[in-house]
């Protein structure tokens, strides 16, 4: 209880159910997780273990079936859609494998979006998205369209649009999943740079062995629980 | 709540800015809503032409008079002496000392069509010396007037125009009878420009008439002395009539027919409506469904499913709209003005009117075009709002 303040993400006792027709898939049980203030974490394990489904919990795309997930003191878990969606917007940055940036808006405005759900002016809003390209490295390319943009340079705008509204959380689905070795060590370095400088906590799902030896700590996901060390 | 709106109009505009990619689709929605209200305005405009030109023909200071029974002229019946008893009824207009009442016959006259060439009716009518004073929206155009007691015609301006040979100076042989055409004359724009007129006696003797009328036309002194005029001819017992204004007689006369036409052009459109609208929905499940990882990105950055529903539906409408506008536009510039002669049904004859396309009839076309796009937006962006975020983005 002492050091309760410095555990972020706080995951007690997760099922996850899925239905599919009258199949019940068991993909997380009475799952354990605790994430501290400035970690980066990896999660690690086989494909269809969990390992996104898990991240969604936590990063209120999703609710548990059972047990509760608390994020900085806050129980999400009971949250409406509309709160949730709200809830998102303040706490969390997402970073995902496929980039997800929107193909109609160049760097700069793809940046910018999450900030339209804040208070913030117009004029704060060019000026925070330029801040957030500037610590990605893209200060230049600001009006450049997804398109124009390799894959590395796109994940590094998904990670400025994740970054811009300083959420508490990043989490990262397999950010260098579909890069070359190069451009994933680029975004590796980037990613260590933000947990490292700014103090920016960290959850990143990768299957990568080599990027998971860039977080502080990695976790194994196998048949629905969590282990620390790698079972295979 | 700004932060709402600021949601609504960026997610709107990122959904309108997707249309160039999905162009194909999307004119083809408008070009299927532009139909849709091409024909509702073009077959509502013949049925508002001929509405109009039936309203112009009447004057609610007229008064038509039939025999009690006939619903219309063509089976009513009076003598001479009972066109008399109506003539001298109180309430009528009179020009020194005599009453402004036209005691007329008509007989149904075949000539070719001038765009068919084929036989359509026409009606001759003969009128007494007080029809152009009763109906005093009647202007000789070119010509004179034709004389009392001679083989001599005038022709309606809607006549002359459906009809061929009915120009001044040229002789129109009927029958055994041969006529002179003296005149030309407009009838602001009702009924009457479809008809040739003659002296009632010269066509009485022309077609074995005897001395028989089938309905006397009467200016009233003021349209208040219409009751007036009326409690006495019904109360009269030598008489046996019906005694209507000439606005009713026409409204009435009309009514048969713009239904018919309104149906048929509800009809049409409902069933084109139908088919734009499964357009609509299907151009806009797809735009959903392509769109379906960007929503989802949307969603999971904390938007709404309100302005993702809404730009769905924003999107539907202005297309729709757009479709339409462009679509009565078409009908407007195509069919405003356009001349045709129907039949009128009650005279078994012609009459010529033109297609109006009316600011209400624009307006019904954007408000139908509006509703394809509203109910074909409906669904697919309930559907839009229903998209799972976290499964969507796993799609790729
Ligand atoms: N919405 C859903 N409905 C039904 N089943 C689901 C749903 N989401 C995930 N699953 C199932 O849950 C299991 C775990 O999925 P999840 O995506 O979390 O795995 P993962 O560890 O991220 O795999 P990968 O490494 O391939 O990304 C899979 O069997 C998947 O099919
Ligand atoms: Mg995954």
């Amino acid at each position: 209880m002492s050091n309760n303040h410095e555990v972020l993400v706080d995951v007690q006792g997760v099922d996850r159910v899925f239905r599919r027709g009258s199949e019940e898939i068991h993909v997380l049980q009475k799952l354990d997780l605790q994430v501290r203030q400035g970690e980066f974490l990896a999660l690690m394990g086989p494909s269809g273990s969990g390992k996104s489904t898990l991240l969604n919990l936590i990063g209120g795309l999703d609710r548990p079936s059972n047990g509760s997930v608390a994020i900085g003191g806050e129980r999400i878990d009971g949250l409406n859609d509309r709160q949730l969606a709200a809830w998102r917007a303040r706490h969390i940055g997402l970073v995902f494998q496929f980039y997800n940036l929107l193909p109609v808006l160049n760097a700069q405005r793809n940046v910018e979006l999450p900030l339209l759900l804040t208070s913030l002016s117009a004029t704060q809003r060019r000026e925070h998205a330029a801040a957030a390209l500037d610590i990605v490295g893209l200060k230049d390319r600001n009006t450049s369209f997804p398109t124009q943009l390799s894959g590395g340079e796109q994940q590094r705008v998904g990670i400025a649009r994740a970054i811009v509204t300083d959420p508490t959380i990043l989490l990262c689905d397999e950010p260098t999943g579909d890069l070359d070795q190069k451009s994933g060590d680029e975004i590796l370095s980037l990613l260590q740079a933000l947990n490292r400088e700014q103090g920016k906590t960290i959850i990143m799902v990768t299957h990568d062995p080599h990027a998971s030896h860039r977080a502080s700590r990695t976790v194994y996901l196998n048949k629905g629980r969590l282990l620390a060390e790698n079972p295979e | 709540m700004s932060n709402w709106f600021t949601q609504v109009a960026a997610v709107t505009a990122f959904s309108l800015r997707t249309i160039a990619q999905r162009r194909g689709a999307v004119l083809a929605t408008a070009v299927g809503v532009a139909g849709v209200a091409m024909v509702f305005v073009g077959v509502l405009s013949i049925a508002a032409g001929f509405r109009g030109t039936m309203r112009s023909s009447g004057a609610p200071d007229v008064a038509i008079i039939l025999r009690s029974g006939a619903d219309g002229e063509m089976t009513s019946v009076f003598d001479r002496t009972e066109t008399q008893l109506i003539a001298d009824a109180p309430g009528l207009a009179r020009t020194g000392g005599t009453p402004q009442a036209s005691a007329e016959l008509f007989v149904i006259i075949n000539l070719p069509s001038k765009t068919t060439g084929s036989d359509a009716n026409v009606p001759l009518r003969g009128v007494g010396p007080a029809a152009f004073t009763v109906r005093d929206n009647v202007k000789l155009v070119a010509g004179r007037r034709f004389e009392p007691g001679r083989n001599e015609v005038i022709v309606g301006v809607g006549a002359s125009r459906s009809s061929a040979g009915l120009e001044v100076g040229r002789k129109l042989r009927l029958g055994t009878n041969e006529w002179d055409i003296v005149g030309l004359f407009t009838a602001g724009g009702g009924s009457a420009e479809s008809e040739l007129w003659t002296d009632a006696t010269v066509l009485q003797n022309a077609y074995q008439r005897g001395s028989s009328f089938q309905s006397v036309l009467a200016r009233l002194a003021s349209p208040e002395t219409f009751q007036i005029f009326k409690d006495a001819l019904t109360a009269n017992p030598q008489l046996k009539v019906k005694v209507q204004r000439q606005t009713e007689f026409y409204e009435a006369q009309s009514g048969a027919l713009t239904g018919f036409i309104e149906g048929i052009g509800f009809f049409i459109a409902a069933m084109m409506a139908l088919g734009a609208l499964f357009g609509a929905l299907n151009t806009m499940y797809t735009a959903v469904a392509t769109r379906v990882r960007e929503i989802a990105t949307l969603r999971a950055l904390g938007f709404g499913a309100g302005p993702v529903v809404i730009s769905v539906l924003v999107e539907s409408l202005l297309v729709s709209i757009a479709g339409g506008a462009v679509g009565a536009a078409a009908a407007y510039v195509a069919f405003d003005g356009f001349t045709a002669s129907t039949l009128n049904w009650q005279s078994f004859s012609q009459v010529a009117f033109a297609f109006r396309v009316t600011p209400a009839l624009l307006l019904q076309a954007i408000f139908l075009s509006s509703f394809i796009g509203l109910l074909g937006g409906l669904f697919p962006a309930l559907r839009a709002a229903k998209v799972p975020i976290a499964a969507a983005l796993r799609e790729t």
